[in-house]
């Protein structure tokens, strides 16, 4: 009994804080939306003997991943709001009906199928040991794969994050003076460097 | 009411569903993000269900691969929305079609 009023409080707040994050004007509700159903969603993960997932979700998740997205809404400010401008008609219809054929459809996939209960599991079904052991197993080269992705991703944000620094003119002071002054390399070695420069960075920014 | 897979499934594909729905109506970048989090976890959240239904632990492996593909993709959408705004670009994915010309 206690499962059924479970699943259906989760049921409810899961839909209601979904809605929520895409119907919500301002995107740090919408990011504050998002945290509830991922909490929702650990819900149903402990419902479904997914402990350690459950515990996952909610600290890399909720905690981890929307606390970087928090930062950057932040530091946005309002320029992050959403552009005020009237939807047309027929997007909003296009829309209703791409997300109501998707419910539809996997809606009358499952009705159309009778499950079975499905086997009983013993209390530690989802606990590290039980996760762990495909993970380091049959599914290792997924493994090693997402944490070079996870590599390249950081790099990649890296990248996309730093300021580049403003092409430096013949001549002017070199940006970083060394401990112990070295004899300074030939002069044509110097324009050909500034040259490279000019090329890998874009003329137009004027940021600094 | 016994509370089976299905219904678990069921909400998987409401919650995909209303995510879908954000990804196509929002302008904000900000926002599809957001709502690509949420599909992301809505399929995960069917993965989970099945893992229980067939009694083995791979669906929550690849649920656990998921999850780091969704931080990584984060953290690429929020450089990309940074670099954007650094660029004085309006934060509006109907004015990105410098691709389209």
């Amino acid at each position: 009994m206690t499962y059924e009023v479970v699943f259906c409080v989760a049921t409810a707040v899961a839909i209601a804080s979904a809605l929520g994050v895409v119907l919500s004007g301002n995107p740090f509700r919408s990011a504050l939306w998002l945290i509830m159903n991922l909490v929702s969603l650990a819900t149903f993960y402990l419902l479904l003997n997914a402990d350690f997932l459950a515990a996952a979700q909610v600290i890399v998740y909720a905690g981890a991943v929307m606390i970087m997205f928090l930062f950057v809404i932040a530091y946005l400010g309002g320029s992050a709001d959403e552009p005020a401008r009237d939807t047309p008609l027929w997007q909003l219809a296009a829309s209703l009906l791409a997300g109501g054929a998707m419910v539809a459809e996997v809606i009358v996939a499952i009705a159309s199928h009778t499950f079975d209960a499905g086997p009983q599991v013993g209390a530690n079904f989802g606990g590290p040991e039980n996760v762990s052991v495909p993970l380091f197993g049959t599914y290792l080269l997924g493994f090693e794969v997402a944490s070079v992705v996870l590599l390249v991703a950081a790099v990649g944000g890296v990248i996309l994050g730093a300021r580049r620094p403003a092409p430096r003119e013949p001549g002017a002071e070199e940006p970083f003076k060394p401990r112990h002054p070295q004899p300074a390399p030939p002069r044509e070695l110097q324009t050909a460097v500034m040259e490279a420069e000019t090329l890998i960075t874009p003329q137009t920014r004027s940021d600094r | 009411m016994e509370v089976g897979v299905e219904y678990f499934a069921g909400v998987s594909a409401i919650l995909f569903g209303i995510g879908l729905y954000g990804v196509f109506i929002r302008r904000s970048p900000l926002i599809i993000l957001l709502s690509v989090e949420l599909m992301l976890n809505a399929a995960n959240l069917a993965l989970i269900a099945f893992a229980r239904y067939h009694g083995e632990t791979s669906g929550q492996v690849l649920a656990l691969i998921v999850m780091a593909i969704a931080a990584s993709e984060v953290v690429v959408g929020l450089g990309l929305v940074v670099a954007m705004s650094r660029r004085r670009a309006e934060l509006d994915v109907d004015h990105l079609i410098t691709l389209r010309k």
